[in-house]
């Protein structure tokens, strides 16, 4: 049987799509905004680890990604009344439901840094985001913030 | 007819399956009794052995209902049984791996594939397998192909392709940048999801077609404009997880314009086929329609909130409230288990005599799930509407304040979780007792 003209179409197509898929994908990788452009330095890195390691995100959320049961982390470190004595004083605390954890001075540290760092890239949840008329929205930035 | 190695990946999703609702049951009641399980089964455990066993069940079954179909198709023959076999065990090992990691504490992964890394190599040769295997019983066997055949392809090709970038944050260049490392998991994560639709939905049709036995379903001119609809959303659709995110504005800008959309593909495609049944048709094939019938309900209501989500602004109200978890549950168990059990119900009145044996039973249980899971569903949709208020609109009420103000709600998700569990069990244990059974018949 010969392959009908439909199903080259098909293909022809998808070899388009496919390409497209290539640009759009390179792109995505290398460009970043600049207001969101920073990089997360080795302690802050390790601090990471740490929260993947222990599953943060199965209770926490940054940026709104993460489970449900516990509070959203994002902006923890610079918000009022927080920071990282309050962020310390949490981690080995067992309160409610969060596990008993037995992190070491060093290991707070790495973890405030990552949260640190993760709330310089920008503002969650975006009460000042502003709602435009076509149901865009326009966040406020970190930059904007501090202004 | 060649069962064993299919019934048997069928078999084990089932069991993932009820694993995933037991465990899920579990993290809920934490919810309500935060020091239930605390020090044997903490949540962070507990999530995701539930979300690992969740899609365990949709893959293994997805994957079993493609290489029964493959292997008993008139058309082509599977290229190859021991592959297959070899799948099995490999997906298999590496299930019996993770949860030993998960019941030792051993995570570092992201989100919903938290497992240690080097597990995903395994899975990825797998899924490679699989690949191998399906492309070389069709390519230059079979020309013209169905639209199904087309989606099941694309599903396996996106599944390595997407599973390989949700590791990228190994790379320092990706994990150096937060918001990139942060928007590429998500990337990855929105269109593994699309890539096992690709896999669940070609089932859907392809059910469709051989239920009214009419090749045509998966032919038309229709079928392949809305199977393209569906890649371009897989491949650009993604974004709406991350409109919130402080991306470079194109990225959801571009979603925006092209999202959501493979929900009104199903829908209509559903819609068209069940105009056309006959009578007769719909009697022979009862639990498969019902099945077909139930997702298209769950279409329709995740479409209504799939089109708000995609307006941002609305997603930013949304986002990171229980609403999305009411989504994916509508997503994952309203559509995606349906069209598999109605797969699975496919395959038993084909392999087995006794299928009729156990249909009042099965009958009780689809009426008990489906009715659990419309509670369940807008008890999580309330909540999330309460978590919004507190987000947006209450500046003075603490996290826990806000917790335990959802008590009520967390009480009528749980009961009701409990209530897709019976319904659920009612389906799927007589159909594992009647596949075992088929599968020891072969064996004399």
């Amino acid at each position: 049987m010969k392959r009908t003209s439909s199903t080259r179409f098909y293909m022809g197509f998808l070899a388009v799509l496919i390409t497209l898929f290539a640009i759009y994908n390179f792109t995505v990788y290398t460009k970043t905004n600049p207001e969101s452009d920073l990089l997360l330095s080795r302690e802050a890195i390790k601090g990471e680890d740490l929260w993947q390691q222990n599953n943060c995100f199965s209770c926490h959320q940054l940026y709104g990604l993460g489970g449900y049961l516990g509070p959203d982390l994002t902006n923890t470190y610079s918000t009022d009344g927080k920071g990282e004595a309050y962020i310390k004083a949490f981690l080995n605390s067992g309160i409610k439901t969060m596990p008993k954890f037995n992190f070491t001075e060093k290991e707070k540290s790495n973890l405030v840094a990552f949260l640190k760092e993760v709330d310089q890239t920008g503002i969650y949840p975006n009460l000042n985001a502003k709602i435009e008329k076509t149901g865009w929205v326009t966040l406020e930035y970190k930059s904007q913030k501090a202004k | 007819m060649k069962t064993k190695t299919p019934l048997l990946f069928i078999i084990f999703g089932m069991i993932a399956l009820l694993l995933a609702m037991l465990f899920g049951l579990l993290a809920g009641t934490q919810y309500l009794l935060p020091d239930f399980l605390k020090e044997s089964l903490p949540f962070n455990s507990l999530r995701p052995f539930h979300a690992t066993s969740a899609l365990s069940w949709i893959i293994l079954c997805a994957t079993g209902g493609l290489y029964f179909y493959i292997s008993n198709s008139d058309e082509v023959k599977l290229h190859s049984d021991r592959l297959m076999k070899i799948h099995l065990w490999l997906f298999i090992a590496t299930g019996i791996a993770i949860y030993t990691a998960y019941a030792f504490g051993k995570f570092g992964g992201k989100e919903y594939l938290e497992f240690p890394a080097l597990l995903i190599v395994p899975i990825l040769l797998g899924w490679v397998l699989f690949g191998i295997n399906y492309f070389k019983s069709f390519v230059g066997k079979l020309k013209n192909w169905p639209v199904y055949y087309w989606m099941w392809g694309t599903g396996i090709v996106f599944m390595i392709f997407h599973l390989s970038e949700a590791y990228f944050w190994l790379s320092p260049y990706i994990r150096n940048n937060f918001i990139r490392d942060l928007s590429i998991q998500w990337k990855a994560g929105g269109s593994f999801v699309g890539s096992w639709n690709m896999l669940v939905y070609g089932t859907a049709i392809y059910l469709m077609s051989k239920i009214k036995k009419d090749d045509q379903i998966g032919r038309t001119k229709l079928a392949f404009f809305f199977y393209f609809l569906g890649l371009s959303n897989l491949m650009f659709g993604w974004a709406h997880h991350v409109y919130i995110l402080p991306t470079a504005p194109w990225i959801r800008y571009f979603a925006y314009a092209i999202n959501m959309t493979e929900w009104i593909i199903l829908f209509s495609m559903l819609y068209d086929w069940k105009k056309s049944l006959s009578q007769e048709t719909i009697k022979i094939n009862f639990l498969p329609y019902k099945f077909l019938m139930a997702a298209d309900l769950w279409i329709f209501l995740n479409l209504i909130i799939a089109i708000l989500f995609s307006i941002p602004a609305i997603n930013m109200y949304t986002h990171g409230t229980h609403i999305t978890v009411a989504h994916s549950m509508g997503t994952t168990i309203g559509i995606n288990t349906t069209i598999l059990l109605a797969s699975v119900t496919y395959i038993l009145s084909l392999v087995s005599s006794d299928w009729q044996k156990d249909l009042k039973k099965m009958i009780l249980g689809f009426k008990i799930f489906h009715l659990s899971l419309i509670i369940f569903f807008f008890a999580l949709v309330l909540a999330g509407v309460k978590k919004s208020v507190w987000m947006y609109f209450t500046q003075d009420m603490a996290f826990s304040e806000m917790q335990n103000s959802l008590h009520w709600f967390y009480l009528i998700f749980l009961l009701f979780g409990v209530g897709i569990l019976i319904g659920l069990s009612l389906i799927i244990l007589p159909t594992i007792n009647q596949f075992i059974a088929v599968i020891r018949k072969s064996k004399k």
